[in-house]
């Protein structure tokens, strides 16, 4: 119902959302005081930024370790990727309310409710990349008498760098898009512009949306460099 | 929970309230059948000519607009008509836009933010009657090619809250009293809040007031937040359910300089809509609103909010229980 009432009822321009994010633009409702703008935006980015490196960094703390030890020890296949299936049905929203009771609203608490969503992924690739390296590989380096210390992270880890990755890059995906709940929770990140159509009105709305939309390539894009790094050289075969 | 038992007996008392004075209203109308139509009372009668007209009822999305664009929506349906609703338009906005294209039929919306965000009024210039600021209202809408129906008997306003304790160790009766000491308490609101005028952004412009931190939180939470500490005050809304049910935890700082107007729900809807619709449309909805007072509301958004029932159901018990539906 709503998706086919939308797209008349907004008559946002991608102009007018440029407009917005470089120079204040009016609201009805903020009595004269005008929204927007660069100072803002740079603001809400920041504090967008922030939540979405705090949320990764706890996710891959707790899923990598984890993921890559079932992995290794060829142990707790549902566990792993049943955790993964799960976690993709995780409501924020319930999880954020269920917390507030306890560790309040706020920073930790949107960070842990965002790593939630991250754990999944990571998880799971961390598992499946490690169990797909090839067995004899793994059984060759043990023969020459590598310990499963050095197995995992000189063999195994290495070759499962493009797995290991992806799991991180869409956990990266899914906590900076995510992210714009923030204002829901006591943290103003780009969701202010979504969220609070009132006061900064449909271009704010679009220009929310392409924000968080940049931000997600550029984070994209990095983590693409650090997966090159990280890939042994005898490994890029496509780029060499 | 400790409040179950006086939540339960609120309820109780607020239903004994609404049936009799549904049974004095029933009373009165049968003895004068004739006009009982009009003057609201009584079921609502299902017209085979309705059925020709499709109407969608639209709302915002958050629990009370949901409990009113249901009551209205199944009481247009009891009087015959065929109808659809959208019960999730996400702000003032795009509610007025939805009803000014013609996508929904019409929508509630309180007189007060009618006023201030859609014709610029300041808060301050927003009439303190009911009647005067739906006229006005009216008018505004009218240059629009909408009309507005007469208001419901409740009022909704921003309230700036507290807990009792709070209250007392500072000293807080009024928000004025804030003054001087504002600046070591922290607020929280709907993140809208935070830049409105009839909200955080007035009380600092008429107020003078500056607060230790404003926290965005959703609406929801509000209570939670205030109620673990987390905030010392807290935006809340006066048909707030949490309000009625502990009354003896909460309280509201009188707003001495009324920078939050109090709103009357006027439905608002195309005149063209209402001309195709035929007279009983408007009398529906007029007839149904009739019971919304204050402790009602607070009732119905009790049973939403507290008690997890769907706006859909608390729409159909308070239209059974006042008479309106079998």
């Amino acid at each position: 119902m709503i998706g086919a009432l939308l797209p008349p009822v907004l008559p946002a321009s991608i102009g007018g959302a440029i407009e917005f994010i470089f120079e204040p633009q009016s609201s009805n409702v903020t009595g004269g005081k005008k929204v927007g703008g660069l100072d803002q935006v740079i603001e809400l980015m920041l504090n967008q930024l922030e939540v979405t490196l705090f949320a990764l960094v706890l996710a891959t703390a707790i899923a990598l370790p984890i993921g890559l030890y079932l992995g290794h020890r060829g142990v707790g296949e549902l566990f792993a990727v049943g955790l993964g299936n799960v976690g993709r049905a995780v409501p924020e929203l319930a999880l954020i309310a269920l917390m507030a009771a306890v560790i309040g609203v706020g920073l930790l608490n949107l960070t842990i409710a965002l790593a939630v969503l991250g754990i999944p992924p990571i998880l799971t690739n961390a598992f499946v990349g490690i169990r797909q390296v090839d067995r004899s590989t793994v059984d060759a380096a043990r023969g020459m008498g590598m310990t499963e210390a050095e197995i995992l992270f000189k063999v195994e880890m290495p070759l499962a760098v493009s797995t290991l990755m992806a799991g991180i890059r869409s956990a990266t995906i899914a906590i900076v898009a995510t992210a714009t709940i923030g204002p829901i929770a006591g943290v103003l990140t780009l969701g202010d512009f979504i969220i609070n159509n009132n006061v900064y009105g449909q271009n704010g709305l679009l220009a929310g949306g392409i924000l968080v939309a940049l931000l997600a390539l550029a984070l994209e894009f990095l983590l693409a460099r650090l997966q090159r790094l990280l890939t042994s050289r005898g490994l890029r075969l496509s780029e060499a | 929970m400790r409040t179950t038992t006086k939540r339960a007996r609120a309820s109780a008392a607020v239903l004994l309230a609404l049936f009799l004075s549904i049974g004095v209203a029933a009373c009165g109308s049968s003895n004068d059948d004739s006009t009982s139509g009009e003057e609201g009372g009584g079921a609502i009668v299902s017209n085979p000519a309705n059925g020709k007209v499709t109407l969608t009822i639209g709302s915002k999305n958050f629990p009370e607009q949901e409990i009113l664009g249901e009551i209205y929506a199944q009481a247009l349906k009891a009087a015959g008509y065929k109808v659809k609703s959208a019960l999730n338009l996400g702000s003032e906005t795009v509610a007025h836009k939805a009803v000014t294209s013609g996508q929904i039929s019409g929508y509630p919306e309180y007189a007060s933010t009618a006023l201030t965000s859609f014709f610029g009024l300041e808060p301050e210039e927003v009439p303190a009657d009911a009647q005067e600021a739906y006229e006005k209202a009216k008018a505004e809408f009218e240059k629009e090619d909408l009309t507005a129906f007469p208001p419901t008997p409740f009022a909704s306003a921003n309230a700036v809250g507290t807990l009792k304790k709070t209250a007392e160790k500072e000293g807080l009766k009024t928000i004025s009293d804030l003054q001087g000491k504002s600046e070591n308490l922290s607020l929280d609101g709907s993140p809208e809040c935070r830049q409105r005028i009839d909200c955080l952004a007035g009380l600092e412009k008429y107020y003078g007031l500056k607060f230790k931190s404003f926290t965005p939180v959703d609406i929801g939470l509000r209570y939670k937040v205030l109620e673990t500490g987390q905030a010392d005050l807290s935006i809340l809304f006066t048909t707030d359910a949490q309000l009625s049910a502990e009354k003896d935890k909460f309280v509201i700082l009188e707003d001495d300089k009324h920078v939050f107007p109090a709103g009357n729900v006027i439905f608002v809807s195309k005149q063209s809509t209402v001309e195709k619709a035929g007279p009983d449309y408007e009398r529906t909805i007029v007839q149904v609103q009739k019971g919304l007072s204050l402790p009602v509301v607070q009732e119905l958004d009790a049973r939403v909010e507290l008690e997890k029932q769907s706006p859909a159901k608390a729409a159909a018990s308070y239209l059974k229980e006042a008479g309106y539906t079998g």
